[in-house]
């Protein structure tokens, strides 16, 4: 490209608008359609340049140079910032977790948006849903950060997410037993190791067995539980109560069963004989099971798997969890923006194409496979492309999200960079070396675009 | 393929004219129906799904500390006599709160009104005036648009620091505003570029100046434009916090950051963080609702901040 003679058609668009005229008559050239003085443009130029240059341009040459100096900034260090981005184990951590977020939150964030864009494309109330979606881009990413701290709070019972897991979890498992069940001293049961409790003699035919426990609020008893009831002898098998030997306001006797005291439904019984399980029975709602002959003589146990602790939902913010979460608050803040300008795509697609597909017979998932997606391959390229050089600066959702513990865990490179160059025992080489690695991450990107507006000025 | 399907409707019914409405199968128009259906359904429980967060925040924000650390936002809808102001009440008389909104407004506004003088400026220049490697200059401010910040925060600070704003609203500003412009120049510039050439050319020959050329011809023009950059600056510096955190004064920061505080000290008073940061997003909700089509239009000329 020339510089600027008068004008010319091979300047930058809008190329058909620019007659250019010729420079003025001596003086002060004048170029343009408005005629301006050079100076009248530096002018008007100089603002910006004076910014961009001192806090854009002069930041870029500034951090390559850094990032070549150690951490006192007065010695040549070569390579080794860089030689330590690929072996600090933080730091490893954070570019693995970049990989992760590069990869998994545009996709997420983009098929979401699609599928968006393509349902309310024929809901009359489809503007006020996008704008649903869509809001979360208009609030501050700490605020998001906040609201799913909440979210991912992991008491179920103040935590929606912690509390839909175990409702769902609830649904499908069986309900767990006794937490906190135990015997006293004076009952017939005794540890048994591994959470289980053994009774201290074995049973006999004939003698009806008393199991008692206590340490089960009453609040958590079973629903349909009934009063507990003394078992009676029957026969060959073993037959016994087991029951919640408390009653309530006092006055029961301990291992006797008293009216009032509730059987444990439900609370599983296992025959031992010779560390081997012989036979094994569940307590009815008021309390009494039955085993066959094959238990006498055995040592009845009450397994570990009666004590279990209720499912307390998942530890969405631990080590493992907290970056898929952390891209989970991400998406549900730009799915929208992959929807809203997938839409817009989707507005300019030729109806006619998609008319003539289906009248030949195509169903909408054809149609939507062969012809709608491939037609919006320039805009899902837009969107993937932008969402992954914003993911790759992901900064505060991290820092307000992963709690202390599995900060660590959920290291991204921009919290790297920020916790190396201010904070405690900063060293801004490694500092700068990360920021130079961002730099070359969106470098092909820049390319990109430059190409791009290139081209449309030649055209 | 239209001619194919053209050619095949020809074969099939050649007195059916062009306007011919395809007859579907019984079974495919009630699987069309029940899909109907379906999507609906999914959608109905994806907006909710969608809406539930923030939901959980302002409900959150109206329950007082007990009843948060004992049960869940969602109780409320069974004993509704549990919502109450008082967190808000509280939050007004928290003047590091309070003093942070006041920051945050320090910072945005001018920080917006920059970019969009600064901006138009040098977007003018670039669409219309011709200059030295005009192109040149055009194509590298291009180039800077997806210049993350990270790059700028360690020379910028030690810069900062050597003139003596580090740390002050004034630098913060500052910064923010040159991360603006790079697309405030790129989309006011091809606004601008889009002014018809005859209107400038008229103007001229009436014997307008330069300035009054760009204040009475090209501004006015630029309004749509200008709006979508201004709001689109605004909700960005407002929701900012990584730029605040390093370079904003200890004793003036905007709300994000001393949200981030509270956090970072309390972790769970939720009494304090639920109305706090909805208190945070009300401005820029409200600017939301009232400007949509200029903030998404901000958006997709962007796609690449």
């Amino acid at each position: 490209m020339t510089t600027a003679t008068a004008g010319g058609a091979d300047s930058a668009p809008p190329a058909d608008k620019r007659p250019g005229t010729g420079a003025g008559a001596g003086g002060h050239p004048r170029g343009g359609v408005t005629g301006t003085r050079r100076t009248v443009a530096v002018a008007f130029l100089l603002p910006a340049l004076v910014l961009l240059g001192a806090l854009v341009v002069y930041p870029i040459v500034y951090s390559v140079y850094r990032s070549f100096l150690d951490q006192s900034g007065t010695s040549f260090a070569g390579l080794d910032n860089y030689r330590e981005l690929f072996t600090d184990d933080t730091i490893r951590t954070a570019v693995k977790n970049n990989a992760i977020w590069v990869v998994v939150a545009p996709t997420v964030a983009t098929v979401l948006g699609l599928i968006f864009a393509v349902l309310t494309e024929r809901i009359r109330w489809g503007t006020a849903f996008k704008l649903i979606v869509f809001m979360p881009m208009a609030i501050s990413m700490l605020a998001a950060g906040i609201i799913f701290r909440l979210v991912y709070e992991q008491a179920p019972e103040r935590g929606v997410a912690n509390a839909v897991a175990v409702g769902v979890h609830d649904t499908f498992a069986e309900s767990s037993g006794f937490p906190k069940a135990h015997p006293l001293p004076v009952h017939p049961l005794k540890a048994g190791g591994g959470g289980s409790f053994v009774t201290k003699e074995p049973v006999r035919a004939g003698t009806p067995v008393n199991l008692p426990l206590v340490g089960v609020a009453p609040a958590k008893m079973p629903g349909d539980a009934e009063p507990a009831k003394a078992a009676t002898a029957s026969g060959d098998g073993i037959t016994g109560t087991a029951w919640l030997d408390f009653t309530k306001g006092g006055g029961g006797k301990p291992n006797a069963v008293d009216p009032k005291e509730l059987g444990l439904k439900g609370l599983t019984v296992e025959a031992v004989k010779d560390g081997k399980v012989v036979a094994s029975a569940e307590a009815g709602a008021d309390g009494v099971f039955t085993l066959p002959a094959a238990a006498d003589g055995a040592l009845l146990r009450l397994p570990a798997e009666n004590f279990r602790e209720p499912y307390n939902g998942v530890d969405w913010l631990g080590p493992s969890l907290v970056t898929p979460g952390i891209i989970g608050s991400y998406v549900w803040m730009w799915a929208g923006f992959a929807m809203v300008l997938i839409a817009a795509g989707l507005a300019g697609l030729p109806r006619e194409l998609l008319e003539a597909a289906r009248v030949d017979g195509a169903n909408e998932w054809q149609v939507f496979r062969r012809i709608t997606v491939p037609m919006l391959a320039p805009v899902l390229a837009v969107v993937l492309v932008t969402l992954m050089i914003n993911v790759l600066k992901i900064f505060d959702l991290v820092f307000i999200i992963a709690p202390g513990s599995s900060q660590d865990d959920a290291n991204v490179l921009a919290l790297q960079l920020y916790r190396t160059s201010f904070g405690t025992d900063a060293d801004l080489g490694v500092g700068s070396a990360i920021a130079v690695l961002l730099l070359l991450l969106v470098i092909p990107v820049m390319f990109f675009n430059v190409r791009r507006i290139r081209k449309e000025g030649r055209r | 393929m239209t001619t194919t399907t053209e050619a095949a409707r020809a074969e099939e019914t050649p007195a059916a004219g062009p306007a011919a409405v395809p007859e579907r199968s019984l079974g495919a128009r009630v699987a069309a129906r029940a899909g109907g259906g379906a999507m609906r359904v999914f959608l109905v429980l994806a907006g909710l799904f969608w809406l539930m967060p923030t939901i959980g925040l302002l409900l959150s924000s109206l329950r007082g500390p007990e009843d948060i650390a004992a049960s869940g936002w969602w109780k409320v809808f069974t004993a509704p006599s549990e919502l109450t102001f008082d967190n808000y009440q509280r939050l007004l008389d928290n003047s590091a709160i309070t003093g942070s909104l006041f920051s945050t407004v320090l910072i945005t506004v001018p920080s917006t009104l920059l970019v969009v003088v600064i901006g138009s400026f040098a977007g003018y220049a670039f669409a219309w005036m011709d200059f030295p490697g005009r192109d040149w200059w055009f194509l590298t401010v291009v180039g800077l648009l997806v210049v993350p910040v990270q790059v700028a925060l360690i020379p910028v600070s030690e810069l900062f620091g050597a003139i003596g704003i580090f740390e002050t609203t004034f630098g913060v500003i500052m910064f923010h505003t040159a991360f603006g412009l790079p697309f405030a120049i790129f989309l006011l510039r091809n606004f601008f570029a889009e002014i018809p050439r005859e209107l400038l050319e008229a103007a001229r020959l009436d014997g307008a100046g330069e300035i009054r050329l760009f204040t009475r011809v090209v501004m006015p023009l630029g309004g749509p434009a200008i709006a979508s950059l201004g709001i689109f600056q605004f909700l960005w510096v407002w929701n900012d916090m990584l730029v605040a955190l390093i370079f904003a004064g200890a004793d003036s920061p905007p709300i994000t950051v001393a949200l981030q505080q509270q956090v970072r000290q309390f972790g769970n008073n939720i009494d304090v963080l639920a109305p706090g940061a909805f208190v945070s997003m009300v401005i820029p909700l409200a600017v939301f609702f009232a400007f949509q089509r200029q903030f998404v239009s901000g958006v997709m000329a962007g796609a690449v901040k």
